[in-house]
């Protein structure tokens, strides 16, 4: 008897966070966006290497951001076809990785990305770089966040009313 | 398994009669027939006659490859060269390659040691050898086929290159043992995985790896991707060509050499002197049954020690620890000595980094520079940066913590470093000389 007391016990609170991990991870996946980033050396025509393989598939780039050291650079890709993009560039001998990252809406207005960063730092969202979307969306700019956490951020964004972009509206954009 | 027991387990005191034995024949032939050897002992004020003892070997001059390069092509002949069946030449990266010649009996000896080292490295008559060794004037190709027919295995004379065509073969021939550079043995396994070949289902099951110096870091790195057992095997053309010495597969403990052909000795390389037993230093090698080109004392420039201690396969030649480059490798930047193989045991350290890499020297105003060239890859590449220069300091850490110089670590695109078939070339000096 004791033993079942016990089960219980443990069992009712589990199925909720089960139901709510279950809810996140649903929330999560259609809410992140897939990005490929590239490792490239600093060196002449790389960049153009990447592009024109990317061209010769027929994929097109949505939003790009590169960073770069004295040694090498990261290229980092929104495309309209991520697996496709990652295959072609993986057979011509770079580096590839796949990355989840978040596309917000963000207010075409002075303090619009400030109010935003607020509501992530309340959240203890911690932010590892964002880079500025081509396109608008209505009246207001897209801005792609890297997070460390992004489940985390999602919730912290959409509790606040902040628009997050679901990844397949991103891809044709 | 012992090939030749009655050879390999020889007394102590049995093998020294037998050098003795065969150093005083082979002095008096090189004295009688090699120009050189008698100008350098004459030189020295020595003739045959006053080596009496195995100890008096040190008394005679040694053989420098500059010697060789001095007499070239075949000014150290010591048979006229109708009794030549075979000829090699080592790669010379500098000037005129150093040219070998070999008798009849010169083939069979090296049949027999190459034979004998197989059996070392757990290797038999039922195996199927795939030699990717290079054939052509490299003497591992070659070397390696003879000791393999002798030995009454089925050999595969792959030579090096066509990586995608070695993977087909080693699946549909069933290769057991595979004989290539270390480093080519890492760039199969890198190709095994890219054709998505598990290697479990390979029947691989012995790697007999050498032509370059390899560090215990990169064994284990072997073993671990191919599922083999990876064996070191020592060997130069000047003395032979490969099966000079070989690690038995039961201690995988230094290289045993076989003492009834060649004489080790271990010196140091500055001043020339003889060191005792268990003391690092210059190798030097003579040997005592060649007949094509005879070497006396050559200085081999591995810096080695003999590891003199009975080994629990039951050979009684000497051991040779495993050697931790040339001492021509050796690079001394800012005053420091640095073999290439102390970066690379840093490298296969580090989990995910690859163990290909490239060292380029330089100088700026007084100062030496060293930057080690390192590839990322899939393991390793992240898409922040600061893992990336993370991964980069920790290498420099790990060097600095080392060799104690400070070195920059510059990533690089993967299969950007050239892979070798054959000897692997990891350093660029761009210091003016």
């Amino acid at each position: 008897m004791a033993t079942n007391t016990l089960k219980m016990g443990i069992a009712t609170p589990s199925v909720n966070v089960l139901i709510t991990s279950f809810y996140h991870s649903i929330l999560g996946e259609t809410m992140k966006v897939e990005q490929i980033s590239i490792f490239i050396e600093n060196k002449s025509g790389r960049l153009a290497e990447v592009t024109q393989a990317l061209g010769d598939s027929g994929i097109n780039i949505r939003a790009l951001s590169l960073a770069d050291t004295s040694d090498f650079g990261i290229l980092r890709l929104i495309v309209d076809k991520t697996d496709q993009a990652k295959q072609s560039l993986k057979e011509r001998g770079f580096t590839v990785n796949k990355t989840e990252v978040v596309a917000v809406e963000v207010p075409d207005c002075p303090a619009g990305l400030a109010g935003i960063l607020k509501v992530l730092d309340a959240g203890n969202v911690n932010v590892e770089y964002m880079y500025a979307f081509v396109e608008r969306c209505g009246g207001n700019a897209v801005i792609i966040f890297r997070f460390d956490d992004p489940e985390a951020a999602i919730k912290v964004l959409t509790e606040n009313n902040i628009h997050v972009l679901e990844g397949e509206r991103v891809y044709g954009m | 398994m012992i090939w030749n027991e009655d050879f390999e387990t020889l007394p102590r005191e049995a093998i020294e009669a037998l050098q003795f034995k065969r150093l005083k024949q082979t002095l008096d032939r090189v004295y009688a027939t090699v120009p050189f050897y008698q100008q350098s002992f004459k030189k020295a004020g020595i003739t045959p006659a006053d080596i009496r003892s195995l100890s008096d070997l040190q008394k005679l001059p040694f053989t420098l490859k500059q010697d060789m390069r001095d007499n070239y092509p075949y000014g150290l002949f010591a048979v006229p060269l109708d009794q030549i069946v075979r000829i090699h030449a080592s790669s010379g990266t500098t000037g005129k390659p150093t040219v070998v010649g070999y008798t009849k009996r010169d083939i069979d000896t090296w049949s027999e040691l190459m034979a004998r080292s197989f059996a070392a490295a757990g290797a038999s008559h039922g195996d199927v050898i795939h030699n990717s060794y290079g054939y052509g004037l490299f003497t591992g190709g070659l070397g390696a086929h003879y000791g393999a027919e002798r030995l009454g295995a089925s050999v595969i004379p792959m030579s090096g290159g066509n990586t995608k065509k070695q993977i087909m073969i080693m699946q549909d021939f069933g290769s057991t043992v595979i004989t290539c550079t270390p480093s080519y043995s890492l760039y199969l396994a890198e190709a095994l995985t890219e054709e998505g070949v598990d290697v479990n289902d390979l029947k691989l099951r012995v790697g007999i790896l050498g032509a370059e110096p390899w560090s215990e870091a990169m064994r284990t790195e072997i073993e671990a991707k191919l599922g083999i057992k990876a064996i070191d095997i020592y060997g130069l053309s000047e003395i032979m060509g490969p099966g000079v010495g070989i690690e038995c597969i039961e201690a995988q403990n230094g290289l045993h050499i076989w003492e009834d052909h060649f004489i080790p000795e271990i010196i140091n390389p500055e001043t020339g002197e003889v060191l005792p037993h268990g003391e690092k230093g210059e190798l030097v090698i003579t040997t005592i049954t060649k007949e094509g080109i005879p070497m006396i004392r050559y200085r081999t420039r591995d810096i080695t020690r003999i590891l003199p201690e009975p080994c629990i396969c039951g050979r009684t030649h000497v051991r040779l620890e495993r050697l931790s480059g040339r001492s021509d490798d050796m690079l001394i930047i800012r005053g420091v000595n640095v073999f290439p193989s102390q970066i690379e045991s840093v490298l296969v350290k580090i989990k995910g980094v690859e163990p290909h890499y490239m060292l380029i020297v330089d100088r700026e105003g007084t100062l030496d520079t060293l930057e080690v060239q390192v590839e990322v890859n899939e393991q390793t590449f992240s898409d922040e940066i600061k893992v990336l220069q993370d991964l980069s300091s920790m290498i420099r850490k790990e060097i600095k913590d080392l060799l104690g110089i400070t070195c920059n670590v510059r990533l690089v695109e993967p299969k950007t470093i050239a892979r070798s078939e054959g000897k692997a070339q990891r350093v660029i000096d761009r210091r003016p000389k």
